[in-house]
């Protein structure tokens, strides 16, 4: 492979090719760091890059496959990790000032599963702060670019991550997901990306924004990579009480099955309140237009589809946006200036409570304090009920709402209901910053799998004018695998028509990359 | 709060208030930026009182669990040496800290 295949290729063939010994770990790693280097400057996909760790630990694999030794299908191939996941010994900042400068003293489980698999950190990827917004634009250290076009965000809060995987600055990238946070970025960037069932992947070590929605996941180039890496992470884990005991699923092999493109029999719920009649306010006509086509792709694959009413998903987005804030407010308690990172004031005339007032008001963001107040607010004596306790009683509306579609017993028995990833294509950087709520419309079809715990992806359905659509796919708690099999049909038959992969086409406008406004 | 503002109207006051109790030292600016961002976010998230949820049970948590128990094996914890690294000041050993009480130190 040249080098500008390594850049662009599945993550996948890397790890074949590193296998059959046709490449080396550090021919690829250079490869990326390579391109981080020239490209880097204008896409702002990364907070932190060490090359010389890297090529250390490429420079290992690569001995270790020499003397013959038993590695793991990822060994050797490279990877970004979003910043909000802690790191041993490597700068970890969750997009925060508070955190500036700090170096773990520890790993979290996700990073230990995959230091263990053998993958290179090539680096952290930039993301809104502590993971909120949708934009990457709340990040307090640099502005990150949508790689199909420098002056659209590339989403968020994950939009390092999808810009590095997109942008070919890394062949695949481990994400967080709240309320939308990995598949909103992959939508907007041509990516797959996957969010958990909640519990399905050890929280330890992510820094904790939301703990009832927080799931880490893949964002990666195609459907069969995001279940390979999707099985490295998941697991039972000691360290997280909300962790589910459970065996790892079984998804490379969903994928695989599901790239045959037989959807015979497959039960498909087309929810109407996620773009459907009566529900478009909001929704670009470019990006319904991919999703039917999409959704007339699977019946052509043999699927049996169906409009379904899920009517709590209309309040997903006001429960979300108590209920979110409001575990945040509690969960960002713990910066205080204390125990690590950023101290401010401390000049022996202040006092803890003034030090620590300070400390957070030039740790935080606009964004995280916004929440922070929101939150505290909807959790205050006389508010709760009417906020916080109302909007975890219409979660449970909207888990009831996936139970009538999911059940077999008592329901429709649908197997997955699909939607448009997000209601837009990439909107302009700049155009939502001072307006909370147009950017929080951004995650309208993601909350409801959040809000519920149940999976959920995002696979590429075309380009509406020129700008990645993404098609969601959701599906029961822990079965995971019916969204990759669907997916990876999907994908197949698209790549199929199109000659190619839809990221291909990124590489053919070129010139867009190289003119940075 | 002392005094509840009608229909979830979110005031200057309020949210100097909420800041204070958050341990945020809001600029004026600030507060008045953030009063009138929340005001309007709440206005939206206020329609969650628009469904009917007459016994429905809260959700906290999408896994049902009761509790998470682990056999009581005691392990090593971090080196405290490498946990104190972290911290913006240490002083034997321990975390410094700006005084707590109301004296002069």
């Amino acid at each position: 492979m040249s080098s500008p295949d390594l850049t662009t290729t599945s993550a996948a063939d890397l790890s074949r090719a590193l296998q059959a010994g046709e490449l080396s770990s550090a021919e690829v790693t250079r490869a990326y760091l390579d391109r981080i280097a020239t490209e880097d400057g204008a896409l702002g996909a990364y907070l932190h890059v060490d090359a010389e760790a890297a090529l250390a630990t490429a420079g290992a694999v690569d001995a270790a496959r020499a003397e013959g030794r038993e590695l793991g299908p990822l060994a050797g191939v490279p990877l970004a990790l979003k910043d909000v996941v802690v790191t041993e010994g490597v700068p970890t900042t969750s997009g925060s000032k508070i955190l500036e400068g700090w170096r773990p003293p520890y790993d979290a489980t996700l990073a230990a599963k995959l230091k263990t698999a053998g993958t290179v950190l090539l680096g952290k990827t930039n993301m809104d702060e502590f993971a909120m917004g949708s934009s990457t634009e709340n990040s307090a250290y640099r502005v990150t670019r949508n790689p199909w076009d420098h002056d659209r965000i590339p989403g968020g809060s994950s939009g390092g991550s999808s810009a590095a995987v997109a942008g070919g600055l890394a062949p695949w990238s481990i994400g967080t997901d709240t309320g939308g946070s990995i598949r909103q970025p992959a939508a907007l960037t041509g990516l797959v990306g996957h969010k958990p069932t909640y519990g399905s992947v050890s929280r330890y070590g992510l820094i904790a924004f939301s703990s009832s929605l927080d799931q880490a996941g893949p964002m990666t180039r195609t459907v069969l990579d995001a279940a390979l890496l999707h099985e490295a992470i998941a697991g039972h884990d000691t360290y997280d009480s909300t962790s589910i005991d459970c065996p790892i699923p079984v998804l490379a092999e969903a994928a695989r099955r599901g790239a045959g493109g037989e959807l015979a029999g497959l039960k498909v719920g087309v929810v109407r309140e996620l773009g459907g009649e009566g529900h478009t306010e909001g929704y670009e006509q470019g990006v319904l237009d991919r999703f039917r086509e999409a959704v007339a792709l699977l019946e052509s694959m043999g699927a049996e589809v169906r409009e379904v009413s899920c009517p709590a998903f209309d309040l997903a987005l006001p429960a979300y946006y108590l209920i979110a804030p409001s575990e945040a407010s509690s969960n960002l308690a713990r910066f205080d200036g204390v125990r690590y990172g950023l101290r401010v004031g401390d000049d022996g005339s202040r006092d803890l409570d003034e030090v620590m007032a300070l400390t957070r008001e030039q740790g935080f963001g606009a964004e995280v304090k916004r929440r922070i107040i929101l939150g505290s607010y909807a959790l205050s004596a006389g508010y709760y009920d009417a906020y916080y306790g109302q909007a975890q009683k219409v979660r449970t509306l909207i888990g009831r709402d996936f139970t009538a579609a999911f059940s077999t017993d008592d329901g429709l028995g649908l197997d997955v209901l699909v939607s448009p990833t997000t209601p837009t294509v990439a909107f302009p950087i700049g155009s939502r910053v001072d307006d909370p709520i147009a950017m929080y419309a951004a995650d309208l079809c993601t909350l409801p799998a959040s809000l519920a715990g149940v999976p959920a992806i995002s696979v590429p359905c075309g380009l509406s004018e020129g700008l990645p659509v993404g098609f969601q796919i959701m599906a029961p708690a822990l079965a995971d695998d019916r969204c990759y099999r669907v997916a990876a049909a999907l994908e197949a038959a698209q790549d199929a028509a199109r000659g190619h992969r839809l990221l291909d086409e990124l590489g053919r406008l070129g010139s867009k990359e190289d003119t940075p406004s | 709060m002392s005094t509840p503002s009608p229909k979830g109207r979110l005031t200057r006051d309020e949210v100097a208030h909420l800041a204070h109790l958050s341990r945020l030292a809001c600029s004026d600016e600030e507060l008045e930026l953030f009063a009138g961002q929340l005001a309007a976010v709440l206005d939206a998230v206020a329609q969650v009182g628009k469904a009917d949820v007459a016994d429905v049970a809260p959700t906290t948590h999408a896994v049902p669990m009761t509790n998470v128990m682990r056999p009581d094996v005691a392990r090593p914890s971090l080196p405290r040496d490498a946990v104190l690294a972290g911290a913006p000041a240490a002083e034997d050993d321990r975390f410094r800290v700006p005084r707590i009480l109301g004296e002069e130190a």
